[in-house]
């Protein structure tokens, strides 16, 4: 049971903060809906569609940061061979994907009437339809193998390969000319975003911050109870072949006869 | 060395290797990686088969764009060194306006005028609500000409 010594300090510090995160996301993703949607101005140039850049450049944040998460808790997984890292990876990939979907979406639907199209195949949009394209194929890798440990550890180099491509989306805008905007927060000097439109966006991005903790400890919680079933079962199947060659087994359930409806 | 530094290692020189791969490439490929070209390019021609169709951008010129007889619109495209005469028929984007970024798709004719057959907006990095757009037109009128050039990918 050493291999769950770790994990089972992880329980016990998930349930101390999974009301917290729970809390701050709900807190914040109330204040930052009502603030994007009833509290800020219009934009100047874009008018009320400016609204759905508060959705989509958190996704788009998120979309990277989980990412980043996911490639640091896959090299801890390579070099310590930490068990819960590598059951972070797993469990992150889904929530990354999610988000990075949302960002691709939003975005389209804000290009549609300010840019006048749906998708071009510039290096940011492209850059981030490659890393939506990378989740997609770390879950069917991780998910390929009969055994959950080979499927991790080729899901793993997966994602630190993948980890090129982050700041190839970061940087797309400035190293080359591209149909998308540059950075207008995370950028050298004050952002170029008024105040009243920086706060709805900054409480947005704590809201899928938290979110992201919550999800990731539901399914991290989900991943280690379903590696103690694989191990119970392992060792209930062992003690039933012992059994079996001492006894004959008898049948599970015994079938009513008394003719009640089922 | 213990396997776990060993491990390290590894991971480090395998990212530092694919790293500068991907740099090598990007860096190779630089030119075809831009999503448009600017006037001072089809000036000089520099890397650009101007026979080929090929997207144009930079800052619609103030004071430039023309409704013509035939319901098309002509503009011209600057990125303040040089400047290309655009004609477009069709449908214009919203953020479709003068002293903006755009991006056109077309051909360039042999009287130096580029048909588009598509045109796009774009949008540079400055959000604002409105009044606060025009007070700054009050006290600096230079600054919506500045927060676009910013856009034009000198």
């Amino acid at each position: 049971m050493h291999r769950f010594a770790n994990p089972a300090r992880f329980l016990r510090l998930a349930d101390r903060v999974l009301p917290v995160a729970a809390a701050v996301a709900a807190l914040s993703g109330a204040v930052g809906l009502y603030l994007a949607f009833l509290a800020s101005p219009p934009d100047y140039q874009q008018g009320e569609t400016v609204r759905i850049m508060y959705v989509h450049v958190p996704a788009a944040w998120m979309a990277m940061f989980v990412y980043a998460s996911m490639a640091l808790a896959a090299a801890v997984g390579f070099v310590w061979k930490h068990p819960l890292a590598d059951l972070y990876t797993k469990a992150a990939a889904p929530i990354g994907a999610t988000f990075t979907a949302i960002c691709l979406i939003t975005g389209s639907l804000w290009g549609a009437p300010m840019w006048g199209t749906w998708w071009v195949w510039d290096a940011r949009l492209t850059s981030v339809l490659i890393l939506f394209f990378l989740y997609l194929g770390y879950l069917a890798l991780v998910n390929a193998f009969d055994d959950p440990e080979r499927g991790i550890k080729a899901g793993a180099i997966l994602v630190l390969v993948g980890a090129v491509n982050l700041p190839i989306i970061k940087f797309s805008v400035d190293w080359w000319r591209t149909l998308h905007q540059p950075a207008s927060v995370s950028r050298i000097g004050t952002p170029t975003i008024y105040e009243t439109m920086l706060w709805p966006l900054l409480a947005m991005a704590v809201a899928f911050t938290a979110l992201h903790i919550v999800l990731a400890i539901w399914r991290l919680r989900a991943e280690i109870l379903e590696r103690k079933v694989q191990v119970l079962q392992t060792l209930q199947a062992g003690q039933a072949r012992t059994a079996a060659t001492a006894t004959p087994s008898s049948g599970v359930a015994s079938p009513t006869a008394d003719g009640t409806p089922g | 060395m213990t396997r776990k530094k060993r491990r390290l290692y590894i991971l480090g020189i395998c990212g530092l290797a694919l790293g500068t791969a991907a740099a090598l490439v990007l860096t190779a490929m630089g030119d075809t990686l831009v999503f448009f070209r600017s006037p001072t390019e089809v000036a000089t021609g520099a890397a650009l088969d101007l026979d080929r169709p090929f997207r144009l951008g930079g800052m619609v010129k103030t004071d430039s764009v023309e409704r013509q007889d035939d319901g098309s619109v002509a503009f011209i495209v600057t990125d303040f060194a040089h400047e290309v005469p655009v004609v477009y028929a069709g449908i214009l984007p919203d953020l479709f306006r003068e002293g903006q970024g755009v991006v056109t798709e077309g051909r360039l004719g042999p009287d130096g005028v580029f048909v588009a057959d598509e045109v796009l907006a774009r949008h540079d990095e400055t959000y604002m609500p409105p009044e606060v757009a025009e007070a700054l037109d009050a006290s600096d009128p230079g600054w919506r000409t500045r927060a676009a050039t910013s856009m034009t990918g000198q």
